[in-house]
């Protein structure tokens, strides 16, 4: 590389980062620090790389990260009740915000009035679309639950799956599957294998029978299910043939497929979409308030949230920042096809009804596991 | 014979009877006693006992239900949930005003999710009427405001039912924010606690009632003032209704500026179109036209239900009585026999393996009883979650048991056995990582018993089996015991492992229980299984006492 190459290049390195010092406005009466919570592991370190870190960088805030999203409810509840309020910003997932807004342990935010519009110009409320579903929800990211299977099962006989319903037909593809210990998206994918259309998915899961046929049609396939409750354990099952396929995350899925490179390949089909985002505690002082206020805005702009996506296979939240979503970070892997937003991998999705899930899962969540019992 | 004796009563030197004076000198050193152990007592107390106490509270208590609704909780008690109608007017008013509270305060959703443990779809029902309540009475705020457009102003509704020493300090509240903000400093008091005016409660009770909530609700948000809003809709509901209730008499003991407003009022209501609160509750969403959830909000009124209870035994709390859950729903009663059997299960491998070891440990020469006990510590202090990550290693169908089985030629590739995701793989996992506990005590008890014994019997005739059938093993039984207690009881509340290699017939109550605490958030439905699984515990050592003899339990 000549010397002037060089130079334009880290020119171009240098000028964003220059032009986002000055874009960003000063903070003020702000709190020093930020206690946030969010789910530790590879997801944690792409908020950190993705908006943390140069937001540290250009305003000098000190983050303590908390890996406690999977319990966050259940413990903001109880600081809620003890009235100290230790937690700054949470990452939660889509039920868990509604959940939380709905207890008054999160606080309403106008999504249009603090966060920043999109890059083509749209307010935060278009650019977020259908994602920003309650009035204390922030998305940052949409992820999806997804199938993978092994590409080299003998008894397939050359055949691989190309449509989700391959789970419940034990004849072409024989072996064992890996399905999550909850009725949530086992029973939607359940209805939809049995005829049932999309969208009448929830008016026939509301009958008395809804369910019962969705548990038939798992039935049929109860007997080659191992049930898993962390995220990793199908990705390892899948690794070492404990199964041919099964169900998870489609960034799990990622790691497994492309970082360590198993014989193992996906399948989009009636993905489910989950999103996951930021919550702000209720009863926060003001401070501390502004200071959450303040990084937020910058980081669920629209480049940011772009940024995430190179070190994650998430799909950034915002509609404006899917054009600019790049290559992996490290591996230089063109991330749009592994995002779940990526048209092609759309053709058949779902979206929980949180709502219906709000109302039914006490319910739902005690017959499966009576079922599970049988 | 001396005093003493004659009376019957021992004296000291002093004179003072020597029981008083011995309970006297036992008395300060029980007290000294009682300061050394005081900060350990008194970290139990505030870190454990009181916590626990305040969780196993959270089982009955249910004040979230009168707390929101005390209106309603008060009205809906005499009505009839056979009747097949929906509760009268009157029912729907005081539900209308202590909603449209709830909603200012946050607190119907709330609601809707305790409601939900209950009856199915209640969560979005009260998120729905929260949207929609606010309308409710619409129709008489228009009337009125048509009759006489003070009646939207705030300043009407202060004068009519405000204090009028609150007046004043609202007042003063009012010019010192005034003064603060031409002064360009921030002003941040809050709005003097609002106080009714006596005498509003005897001439409209219902609206006066409204009012007030209304007033602090708003003051309880941010920067609420009741002065600077017009009253929720409802409140001209409860208006109404006063009206056409009350006489003209009563309205004539108020004072002239009150009465100016209120004659008119009172005359014209006679004439306004009514509202029926009945249509418009059912227009928000069908529900509230059936009898079914104000069933529901009538039984779950009290402030103390024993309903959490019930759930935690596959029952039900119908308002015509306790039911049995659906047998589809029942599963609490199936995962305590189980958690019970399994842990007896583990308790008896335990023993089972455990015996053979802590009698070579404590029988064996030092130096390999010494590299023994390291090999049963080893595992011991090692992380949880790692050894039960080695058991899935080893365990599943790909795994190395079975590929060794395989290699052998014991079973065949088909026929693999499985031996996790299912009671096997629990049962295994757990009786490796609670091994220790069978093992530690059960040495220490074997470490004394002393060899001649064991001799002695020999020399006297017994055979090898006899001499330790009939002297070893009676006197290593306390060790059993204590080993068996502890085992049983950590068994009886594990979570993790059974989460991990349990599958779904190896799972224990107690993973239901952190479901209901981290998940659902139905503490109170997990409260009660904690409770009930603490009793059985506490039965069960009751037993054993009963049986055994706790004091022949020995930990070394």
């Amino acid at each position: 590389m000549t010397i002037r190459g060089l130079l334009s290049a880290t020119a171009l390195v240098a000028l964003p980062v220059a032009a986002m010092a000055q874009d960003l406005p000063p903070c003020e009466n702000c709190a020093d620090s930020m206690t946030v919570v969010s789910w530790g592991g590879a997801y944690q370190t792409s908020q950190i790389k993705a908006y943390a870190e140069p937001y540290a960088a250009m305003t000098g805030t000190t983050f303590t990260w908390d890996e406690s999203s999977n319990e966050a409810v259940a413990k903001l509840r109880a600081m809620n009740e003890a009235g100290n309020i230790t937690w700054d910003l949470v990452d939660v997932e889509g039920p868990d915000s509604q959940r939380l807004c709905d207890e008054g342990l999160a606080m309403e935010v106008d999504i249009d009035e603090v966060l920043a519009a999109g890059d083509d110009g749209s307010t935060p409320r278009e650019d977020f679309g259908d994602s920003a579903f309650n009035d204390c929800y922030i998305p940052q990211i949409v992820f999806s639950t997804t199938f993978g299977y092994r590409t080299n099962v003998e008894e397939w006989g050359g055949r691989t799956p190309d449509n989700l319903c391959a789970l419940f037909d034990l004849e072409n593809f024989p072996g064992k599957r890996s399905l999550e210990r909850r009725p949530k998206k086992n029973i939607e994918w359940a209805l939809l294998c049995d005829g049932v259309e999309k969208d009448d998915l929830y008016d026939v899961l509301s009958t008395p029978e809804g369910i019962e046929q969705a548990l038939a049609k798992l039935d049929t396939i109860k007997s080659e299910v191992i049930w898993w409750s962390a995220g990793a354990e199908t990705p390892q099952r899948l690794a070492d043939g404990e199964v041919v396929m099964g169900s998870t995350y489609n960034g799990r899925l990622f790691s497994v497929i492309v970082e360590q490179n198993q014989p193992v390949d996906m399948l989009w089909d009636w993905q489910v979409f989950d999103f996951d985002g930021w919550i702000i505690p209720e009863g926060l002082p003001e401070d501390r308030l502004n200071r959450v206020l303040h990084f937020l805005h910058f980081a669920t702009d629209t480049q940011r949230l772009a940024d995430q996506a190179k070190f994650i296979s998430y799909g950034p939240a915002r509609a404006s920042s899917q054009p600019l979503v790049s290559t992996h970070a490290d591996l230089g892997v063109e991330m749009a096809p592994h995002m779940p937003t990526n048209p092609e991998n759309q053709k058949n999705y779902l979206v929980n009804n949180i709502e219906w899930w709000a109302d039914n899962q006490d319910d739902v969540e005690a017959r499966f596991q009576a079922w599970l019992a049988q | 014979m001396t005093e003493a004796t004659r009376t019957g009563q021992m004296l000291a030197a002093d004179g003072t009877p020597l029981k008083r004076s011995l309970q006297r000198a036992l008395r300060a050193q029980k007290l000294r006693a009682l300061m050394l152990i005081a900060p350990l007592l008194l970290f139990i107390m505030v870190t454990f006992v009181a916590p626990i106490a305040d969780m196993l509270f959270r089982s009955v208590e249910n004040q979230i239900v009168s707390d929101t609704l005390p209106r309603s909780a008060q009205a809906i008690r005499d009505w009839d949930h056979n009747s097949g109608e929906p509760p009268s007017e009157d029912v729907l008013a005081a539900f209308t005003i202590d909603m449209i509270a709830a909603v200012e305060r946050k607190q119907h959703t709330r609601l809707g999710t305790r409601l939900n443990y209950e009856q199915n779809g209640l969560s979005s029902l009260f998120r729905k009427t929260g949207r929609g309540v606010g309308d409710i009475g619409e129709t008489y705020r228009d009337q009125f405001a048509a009759l006489d457009p003070a009646w939207t102003d705030p300043g009407t509704w202060i004068a009519l039912f405000a204090d009028p020493s609150w007046q004043a300090d609202h007042d003063a509240w009012e010019a010192a924010r005034t003064a603060a903000r031409s002064a360009g400093r921030s002003f941040a008091e809050p709005v003097p606690p609002f106080r009714l005016k006596d005498g509003m409660a005897g001439v409209l009770p219902e609206t006066a009632d409204a009012y007030l909530d209304f007033a602090r609700a708003v003051q309880g948000g941010r920067n609420g003032d009741p002065a600077a809003r017009a009253p929720w809709p409802p409140v001209y509901l409860a208006l109404y209704r006063d009206l056409t209730a009350v006489g003209v008499g009563r309205i004539a003991t108020l004072d002239e500026a009150a009465q100016a407003l209120l004659d008119p009022a009172h005359y014209a209501v006679r004439g306004f179109e009514r509202a029926d609160l009945a249509a418009l509750y059912a227009g928000i969403d069908r529900a509230w036209s059936q009898p079914d959830v104000w069933a529901t909000i009538q039984t779950f009124s009290a402030r103390y239900t024993p309903g959490y209870f019930l759930t935690a035994v596959d029952l039900k709390q119908t308002p015509d009585g306790i039911t049995s859950q659906p047998a589809d729903q029942k599963i609490y009663i199936m995962l305590f026999e189980r958690t019970l059997v399994m842990s007896l299960t583990i308790m008896g491998a335990c023993v089972l393996l455990g015996y053979p070891i802590a009698f070579l440990l404590a029988n064996l020469p030092m130096r390999s009883s010494n590299l023994l006990l390291i090999l049963v510590l080893l595992p011991f202090w090692t992380s949880l979650l790692v050894r039960t990550s080695a058991w899935k290693v080893l365990l599943q169908q790909q795994g190395v048991i079975n590929d060794i089985l395989v290699w052998i030629g014991i079973v065949d590739n088909a026929g693999r056995l499985i031996l996790i995701n299912n009671q096997t793989g629990t049962i295994i996992a757990m009786t490796h990582i609670l091994l220790p506990f069978m093992i530690l005590p059960l040495y220490s008890v074997m470490k004394t018993i002393p060899p001649s014994y064991v001799r002695a019997a020999k020399s006297l005739g017994a055979t090898n089996w006899t001499a330790f059938w009939r002297v070893y093993f009676p006197q290593s039984v306390p060790g059993i015991g204590a080993g068996c207690i502890l085992v049983f009881i950590l068994a009886i509340g594990y979570y993790i492992t059974p989460e991990l290699v349990g599958g779904t017939s190896g799972t224990f109550i107690s993973n239901r229980i952190a479901y209901h605490i981290s998940s659902s958030l139905n503490w109170g439905l997990a409260a009660a299984l904690g409770t009930i699984l603490l009793g059985v515990v506490l039965a069960l050592y009751w037993t054993y006492d009963r049986l055994v003899g706790i004091d022949k339990v020995n930990l070394g």
